[in-house]
């Protein structure tokens, strides 16, 4: 048989040989791609769909254009410099009519009460005592009649810039931005402006997190990577321990420890320092020591590992060259470490800036991150427009920060394969 | 290695003792919280405070006996082994593909699938939440066990893919050469050694769907409601010892996880070390 295949290959001339292999080559991939397929499908129907559904609503605009479809279109042309003419009114008068026999009057006025407040008020009033249809030819003067807001411009000019199909408004929004009558960008009301804000204290706990994460993380693994391999392995229960322990049973057992009549304020009253329960917890200070214990492993974990890396006869030749411990520390050793002080630190707060259960329960109002709002606005007050763009800003600062980790850590394994 | 900082003078060996004396006062901050809890749950008293009037089981009888405790358990073992045998099948086979495959689309395709760790959870359930609700998946059990499912796969293809780094491709081709059929060569040759990597993730898949509460809260209807998820609203409205035997149940089937990871972690670095 084999004599027979090899004269056969010697019959042959290259071409076919390199075909049957490049077809042989092909089987494969497509092998390899169908067992991939399942997975990939699967994950477009429970994570990447409603995610980018979640995105799409949060410049989808479908309230007004639905139910208001005749209004929508008499405005298509207007130039927003006066109040518009008879036809819009009429449109209108006529759009109301009918959402108020469909019952959808409350679907389009909520959406218009976002863009401009008090909206409701003018849509439901209007609805309410618009018996008939106005006479042609009436319709302005019956609508102004029934509430003096239709005689505005602004009242128009909100109802033009929530007719869609796509809306900048709530991602404006979310950035504390919004049109002003004339359609220019500009700073949003004082009392709606609050989400840079809650960006910057979601930004400034992780940071701080991620901060007493890298100061207290640093020794434990220090101590971790110098210690013999068995002392080591026996200490490195306490940091895996925790790290498999229930987010919520770490965070009950803090709020345990630290509530007023709590483990550690009992035995500072017991020791006689103090005469009154210190707050320790539904406060900032009980944010950051519960993030902190919960990502703690996070950043011990990458940093042991590269600290384990590092060979002694580094630091044994820069003793040799003269280098006092504190010079070989921070010129040899140190600079050794920043990959997985990089790496420990950028998964921080990676997952720190999307907590949302630890602060809920520890923290007081004023502690709550950007993950509590895009909550908030998910299941009490749906406005899923605004909750989809929050969730859209921190997306992105995610899988921005997700990239640099990712090329961060490739880059290891690279220079890693090449000391090797 | 463990000479590495020997202390040689004397300056030395005051800095090493100082990050030993800190290091361990971490390890202690790191433990303190969750051994503080475990005693009070033994206490006979309903005060979350020490000294313990006296010991008891009443908090474990008191959960074992509350329906809404005990379904809530349930409702996680449930959900965590549904969504581990899915996430297994899936996992694996995006793994043994992803092994064989070579394509500048790699890296991109590993990015997607492993994108659900990355993804904060409110994101993820907000998103299911919109994309669930017109299906009718929301407070049904196959929703949260798919929403699971996406969750814990990277956790099964990461670990899965390392067994399969090091595993040895020659013996797939040496079975072959005896004329075992692909198939017949998986469940022979390949599956007995990727094994302990396939429990592991298994493990995996199991922890992260049992500590998952986020995405329960957005999704999970009363009849649904997981253990985390009943914890957590126990923690809003007020700490109950009960809570605190929830907590000790929970941490017991961790440890128990952890173990059992790390066993099978000695019992493969032994195998390797023998085939050197």
């Amino acid at each position: 048989m084999t004599a027979a295949f090899v004269a056969g290959a010697d019959a042959s001339s290259e071409v076919p040989l390199k075909r049957r292999l490049k077809r042989a080559e092909r089987t494969r991939r497509l092998k390899a791609l169908a067992l991939i397929l399942p997975l990939l499908l699967f994950l477009l129907f429970t994570f990447l769909g409603p995610i980018a559904g979640m995105l799409w609503r949060s410049v989808d605009d479908w309230e007004v254009r639905q139910v208001m479809p005749h209004t929508v279109a008499a405005l298509a042309d207007w130039d927003g410099k006066d109040v518009p003419g008879e036809p819009a009114f009429a449109a209108l008068a006529g759009d109301i009519r009918t959402a108020r026999d469909a019952g959808t009057v409350a679907i389009a006025s909520k959406r218009l009460n976002y863009a401009l407040n008090g909206f409701r008020t003018i849509m439901s009033g209007t609805a309410r005592n618009l018996k008939t249809l106005p006479e042609p030819g009436n319709a302005k003067d019956t609508l102004i009649a029934i509430n003096p807001a239709w005689g505005e411009r602004a009242t128009w000019a909100a109802i033009k810039g929530a007719s869609g199909p796509l809306t900048s408004f709530y991602l404006l929004g979310a950035l504390d931005l919004t049109r002003n009558v004339d359609g220019a960008i500009v700073a949003a009301p004082e009392e709606q402006a609050i989400y840079r804000d809650v960006f910057g204290r979601t930004f400034t706990i992780s940071l701080g997190v991620t901060v007493l994460c890298l100061i207290l993380g640093f020794p434990v693994a220090y101590m971790l990577a110098t210690l013999p391999t068995g002392q080591s392995n026996v200490l490195m229960i306490f940091v895996l321990l925790p790290f498999w322990t229930s987010l919520l049973v770490r965070t009950c057992a803090w709020i345990v420890v630290l509530q007023s009549e709590g483990i550690v304020n009992d035995s500072l009253r017991w020791i006689g320092l103090i005469d009154e329960p210190l707050r320790l917890i539904y406060n900032r200070f009980g944010v950051y020591v519960a993030m902190t214990h919960v990502l703690l492993p996070f950043m011990i974990l990458p940093l042991y590992s590269s600290m384990r890396s590092i060979s002694p006869a580094y630091m044994r030749a820069a003793a040799s060259l003269g280098a006092s411990p504190v010079t070989a520390f921070l010129r040899i050793y140190l600079p050794q470490t920043v990959p997985g002080i990089g790496a420990g630190s950028l998964l921080v707060f990676i997952l720190a800036i999307g907590y949302y259960i630890t602060p809920a329960l520890v923290g007081g109002a004023a502690d709550q991150m950007i993950s509590y709002f895009i909550a908030f606005y998910t299941t009490e007050t749906v406005n899923w427009g605004l909750a989809s763009a929050l969730g859209a800003v921190l997306l992105l600062a995610t899988l921005l920060l997700a990239v640099v980790y990712g090329k961060l850590v490739h880059g290891q394994q690279v220079t890693g394969g090449m000391k090797n | 290695m463990s000479d590495n900082h020997a202390p040689r003078t004397a300056s030395q060996r005051v800095a090493w003792i100082t990050t030993v004396v800190v290091a361990s006062l971490v390890l202690v901050f790191l433990m303190a919280p969750i051994l503080a809890i475990m005693p009070l749950s033994f206490s006979s008293g309903s005060y979350l405070t020490y000294p313990l009037p006296g010991f008891s089981l009443r908090w474990y009888e008191d959960f074992l006996n509350s329906p809404r405790w005990v379904s809530s358990l349930k409702n996680s073992v449930i959900i965590g082994v549904a969504s581990t045998i899915l996430s297994m099948v899936l996992g694996t086979l995006a793994s043994l593909g992803l092994a064989q495959w070579k394509s500048k689309f790699k890296p991109l395709v590993l990015a997607i699938v492993l994108s659900p760790v990355v993804v904060p959870g409110v994101i993820t359930a907000v998103g299911l939440y919109f994309f669930f609700a017109p299906l009718g998946l929301t407070g049904s059990y196959a929703g949260l066990i798919l929403a699971h499912t996406a969750l814990s796969t990277p956790f099964v293809v990461i670990t899965v893919s390392a067994t399969l780094q090091s595993f040895d491709m020659n013996l797939a081709r040496a079975a072959a050469s005896l004329g075992a059929s692909p198939i017949y060569a998986f469940r022979r040759v390949i599956l007995p050694l990727i094994l302990p990597g396939l429990a592991s993730g298994a493990l995996f898949a199991f922890a992260t769907s049992f500590d998952e509460v986020v995405v329960v809260l957005f999704m999970a209807g009363p009849e649904q409601r997981t253990l985390p998820r009943e914890m957590f609203s126990g923690i809003r409205e007020n700490i109950s010892p009960t809570i605190t035997a929830a907590a000790v149940i929970l941490t017991t089937i961790s440890v128990i996880l952890l173990a059992t990871l790390e066993a099978l972690r000695r019992r493969n670095e032994r195998l390797k070390g023998n085939l050197r």
